[in-house]
């Protein structure tokens, strides 16, 4: 019973970890330069996962002000995600315009591939 | 948690595929789940961001990118080994950490006693705005906002000077390139 | 594309709805959820969309890129300005309450000019960007 009442508890939490540490891998493992970035917005969703999870509480609403409710989620982890995410955006398209122009110069988004000629050149 | 779940589920598909663009289409799916996740913890505006943002544009530039580069990854030159052991280690470290974090839901917590009582008590007084998520955005920390909206605004000018301009074919090598380029292009 | 009656026709059915509702979010987001990211990203939408379905030069004479170059430096410049006109009225950088006599209202029409401003940075941003890809390809 305990145990599942520490699955319950924590569940978010394990999930966000398990994303985190799948985009962690891909970013490590894959040489393709899409595959990098998408694993990079794996890695920046569970963060957004890991900072919403405290802010919920049981039996509360979403922070929108009415006389029909009193309990209230915590408004600040969804502003700080908010802005979060908008960044993040520019960040990936930041990246994939770099993406796109080595492959203009080299030919190729393999990251071996991209060495092998950065050494001939 | 059937949706956190089945989150898990997609990104073992985005993790195993090679194919990028069932890998890109993953990702939208992945980000609506997320959405879906972020209503039921209350979230409801950053989960409209989430949705517009993650399943609309992001989707729309990584395929734009796809088409100007290629659809498919090459097989992995390196064993995963160890990229999977500095995985696994970090997953223990980080579920470790979990285990003294208060439990999911508690009203009691330590996140709940700091300032976000006071916006959720003087929002309406103070600004006349019942949103509050708005209110903290726009007013009390307009300062974050700001530069968030300076960071879009750095990441709009640098995308375009990267990609405005025309294609490189004055230099001298670039031909070349152009011309390998064209050949690993797979067959539309 | 020339054949795509039905495609053309819907297109061109739905982009009204998406603007109206883009202006929902900015608007109502002081009651709802909603404000000046969404709606920014919801607008660009409608553009790609536009973008998709007539082509790119179409998208570019209805929204010209000089435009959204200038609209992009606009954003930032309006949300600044909210700031150090607060600053000139004898508030602190960004504070709404001295853009009116009444603190409260100088609170809400400060919120509503600075998501303005956000609502026009994303937007023309977005927008720019993607037409940086597409047009890359040509």
């Amino acid at each position: 019973m305990a145990a599942l009442q520490e699955l319950v508890n924590h569940y978010n939490h394990w999930i966000a970890v398990f994303l985190m540490v799948a985009g962690l891998y891909v970013v490590v493992a894959r040489g393709n330069m899409v595959k990098k970035l998408v694993g990079l917005s794996l890695f920046q969703t569970s963060v957004y996962l890991i900072y919403l999870t405290p802010g919920k509480i049981i039996g509360g609403t979403a922070p929108i002000l009415s006389d029909e409710f009193t309990v209230y989620s915590n408004p600040l982890p969804h502003v700080l995600i908010l802005t979060a995410i908008v960044v993040g955006i520019a960040t990936i398209a930041l990246g994939l315009a770099l993406v796109v122009r080595i492959n203009e110069a080299f030919g190729s988004i393999e990251e071996d591939e991209i060495f092998e000629k950065d050494v001939e050149a | 948690m059937v949706l956190l779940t089945l989150m898990a589920i997609v990104t073992i598909g985005v993790v195993r595929l090679r194919n990028l663009f069932a890998v890109v289409i993953l990702g939208g799916i992945y980000s609506f789940l997320m959405a879906s996740v972020m209503i039921m913890l209350d979230a409801v505006d950053v989960a409209m961001t989430e949705a517009s943002v993650g399943a609309g544009i992001s989707t729309v530039l990584m395929l734009g990118t796809l088409y100007l580069t290629k659809m498919e990854e090459t097989r992995p030159a390196h064993t995963p080994l160890l990229p999977l052991f500095v995985a696994v280690v970090t997953a223990g470290g980080l579920i470790y950490g979990t285990i003294d974090l208060p439990p999911f839901g508690d009203a009691a917590g330590i996140i709940h006693q700091h300032v976000a009582p006071h916006y959720l008590q003087n929002s309406i007084v103070e600004t006349s705005v019942p949103n509050v998520v708005t209110s903290v955005l726009a007013s009390y920390r307009g300062f974050d906002t700001l530069g968030e909206t300076v960071v879009i605004f750095t990441a709009g000018i640098a995308v375009l000077l990267l990609l405005k301009g025309r294609r490189p074919a004055s230099e001298p090598d670039s031909n070349a390139a152009k011309a390998r380029s064209r050949r690993r292009r797979p067959k539309a | 594309m020339k054949f795509d009656t039905i495609l053309r026709i819907g297109t061109k059915l739905f982009l009204p709805f998406i603007l109206v509702f883009a202006l929902y979010v900015q608007f109502h987001g002081d009651y709802g959820p909603g404000g000046g990211f969404q709606a920014g990203v919801i607008a660009a939408a409608m553009v790609i969309f536009y973008a998709i379905t007539f082509g790119l030069e179409a998208a570019k004479q209805a929204m010209p890129p000089l435009v959204l170059e200038v609209l992009i430096g606009l954003g930032v410049f309006l949300y600044t300005g909210v700031g150090i006109v607060a600053m000139l009225k004898g508030g602190e950088f960004l504070n709404y309450s001295a853009l009116k006599h009444d603190p409260v209202h100088g609170q809400h029409l400060g919120i509503l000019l600075v998501e303005l401003g956000v609502l026009i940075t994303v937007f023309a941003t977005m927008t720019a960007i993607f037409y940086a890809f597409v047009g890359r390809g040509r």
